[in-house]
């Protein structure tokens, strides 16, 4: 039990007042973030929520399982979720380089993998096409290579890939910062080798943050307009992502069809806010 | 700075070493320096004359005083409920707080063509408030107002999540001695919370002030995209892409990628100026 008599298990909890009524200006702040909170995001949300509602699940799947639809949906989130785990391979190599060496440009490689998140997506999108098209730096050896990367899925997928990608670096990486050091010298002291420390000591302590990692960038990719649509062409059928389908929905003023598509991704979105906190809880129990 | 994982880091020795930091090097070249390197390369591609003319365009100008002001509008009014959302749930345990953590995060789990779409449902043609909105002639989808709404929904979080992190790091002791010797709210709040909080409002509005300016998906959404009018600059770009002004694209491109490279400058300046407060919790 936590008594008096145990000034550090005290310290160690988050230094955190939790009384109501202890400082004043509780009333302020709740009427404050309640009204601006449900002016901004929360009504908005429910013309979405009435609008679905009045047109009811069957007549949501029933838009939503339409060809074109699922060739939408299946497209995001197959992508998204090679995207994720592209992201999640790629994010644990650079996490591991950028806190286990030291080397020049160091510093610099850290603060740029911030990148992603400060670029405007339209930046990134224009500058991925300029990069990755037929006749373009990268794109011109790799179309000679056979492989053709602008305008189809694997254009789409680069992009995701980029949006995804500080999302797991910068989950992984304050993780791996606090492992502790004796755990593989006494797997080193008992004998193993390099990989098997890597894959049977660091690996199970990094999985969770990794898990959490990728899944933020799942949810992120999933979302991806900006990006993606320069460089994915838009063929329809082939390479139209949801969210670039709601956006031709609206402009045709189909709100049905754009609200039964918003309704599946926002579902999709949340079961996976629900994964996350699910290992994010178990995680923390695992830490312990 | 305590992680105990900070004394294991070394120069690398050997070829494997070298394999693997040479290859996250590589890694990180490609995905994220030569995209910033080819939007320069295309803006200067016809020499700084036809940058700087491109900059120059009175649509552009306008774009970039509509970014200006829009990010003008929302960056306060989100500095204003990220301080009454983080004293809120930094301070106070009530019913449904867990709750109301996911409600202020919910916007980051959104697709922003979503977040744009909810406005046009709200305040479009056909939208639930569409038709008593046209009565009075009042326009707030494909006019300037659902820029303002849309990019306001998009960037809710961001001051709100860095000061609440912040607050909860540093506890309310100042803050209940203060009150104990007859301070005010409004008295604490100005002399000892927002002190104690700057530098986490200010990469909070860093943050959020880049959002702002760099937001496209929710914004394509609401502005209907009226060249010179309801464009802000990453629609311009789209605009001027899609019209084969590619040098006047990536001159605007530039601008807004130089924006980002300042604010993760200025987001790592004000990690390093926090650095001395957060010390003080271990």
């Amino acid at each position: 039990m936590q008594g008096q008599h145990e000034p550090n298990a005290r310290r160690m909890r988050p230094a955190r007042v939790r009384r109501r009524g202890a400082l004043p200006g509780f009333g302020l702040s709740l009427g404050w973030t309640l009204g601006w909170l449900g002016l901004v995001v929360l009504i908005p949300m429910a013309a979405l929520v009435l609008r679905a509602a009045s047109l009811g699940p069957v007549e949501i799947l029933r838009l939503a399982l339409q060809p074109r639809a699922f060739a939408a949906i299946s497209l995001s989130f197959s992508s998204a979720l090679l995207a994720a785990g592209i992201a999640g391979l790629i994010g644990l190599i650079v996490a591991w380089v950028l806190v286990r060496y030291r080397f020049f440009g160091r510093a610099l490689f850290d603060a740029l993998v911030d990148l992603p998140f400060a670029l405007p997506t339209a930046v990134a999108g224009i500058a991925l096409t300029a990069l990755y098209g037929p006749n373009e730096w990268l794109g011109k050896p790799l179309a000679e290579l056979g492989i053709q990367v602008a305008f189809t899925r694997i254009g789409i997928l680069i992009a995701l890939v980029f949006v995804g990608l500080p999302f797991v670096v910068r989950t992984v990486q304050p993780v791996l910062e606090d492992l502790d050091p004796e755990l593989e010298e006494a797997a080193a002291v008992l004998g193993a080798g390099q990989w098997t420390i890597f894959v049977r000591v660091i690996l199970p302590a990094l999985a969770p943050a990794l898990l959490t990692g990728c899944a933020l960038a799942f949810a992120r990719a999933l979302g991806e307009y900006g990006s993606v649509v320069f460089i994915s062409g838009n063929r329809q059928g082939k390479t139209e992502i949801v969210p670039l389908l709601i956006v031709t929905k609206l402009e045709q003023y189909d709100y049905a069809g754009a609200t039964a598509l918003a309704v599946i991704m926002l579902v999709l979105a949340f079961a996976l806010l629900f994964g996350i906190n699910v290992v994010q809880r178990w995680s923390r129990r695992s830490a312990r | 700075m305590s992680g105990t994982g900070r004394a294991r880091a070394r120069r690398p020795s050997g070829l494997g070493d070298w394999l693997v930091v040479g290859g996250a090097i590589a890694l990180l070249v490609l995905v994220l320096v030569l995209p910033l390197v080819v939007v320069v390369h295309g803006a200067a591609s016809k020499g700084l004359g036809a940058f700087a003319t491109a900059l120059q365009q009175p649509e552009t100008i306008a774009a970039a005083k509509l970014t200006l002001l829009t990010a003008a509008i929302v960056v306060p009014l989100n500095v204003g409920f990220g301080l009454a959302a983080a004293w809120l749930l930094a301070r106070y345990d009530f019913r449904g707080r867990s709750l109301l953590v996911t409600l202020v995060d919910l916007p980051f789990s959104v697709s922003p063509v979503i977040a744009g779409l909810v406005f046009v449902l709200l305040f479009g043609a056909q939208g639930w408030l569409g038709p008593s909105l046209a009565a009075h002639d009042i326009r707030i989808i494909f006019a300037v107002p659902g820029i303002v709404l849309a990019t306001t929904f998009v960037t809710l979080p961001m001051v709100a999540r860095e000061v609440l992190a912040v607050m909860e790091a540093q506890g309310a002791h100042e803050e209940e001695a203060a009150l104990t010797l007859g301070a005010g709210l409004w008295t604490i709040l100005w002399r000892i919370t927002l002190p104690k909080v700057r530098w986490g409002v200010l990469y909070g509005i860093v943050l959020c002030n880049a959002r702002a300016m760099g937001e496209f998906g929710a914004v394509t959404v609401v502005s209907g995209n009226v060249r010179g009018e309801t464009s802000t600059l990453p629609l311009h770009i789209d605009i001027l892409y899609n019209e084969y002004e590619f040098v006047a694209a990536f001159s605007v491109a530039t601008l807004l990628a130089m924006l980002a490279l300042v604010t993760i400058a200025a987001k790592r300046a004000l990690q390093w100026l926090a650095r001395p407060t957060k010390a003080v919790r271990s």
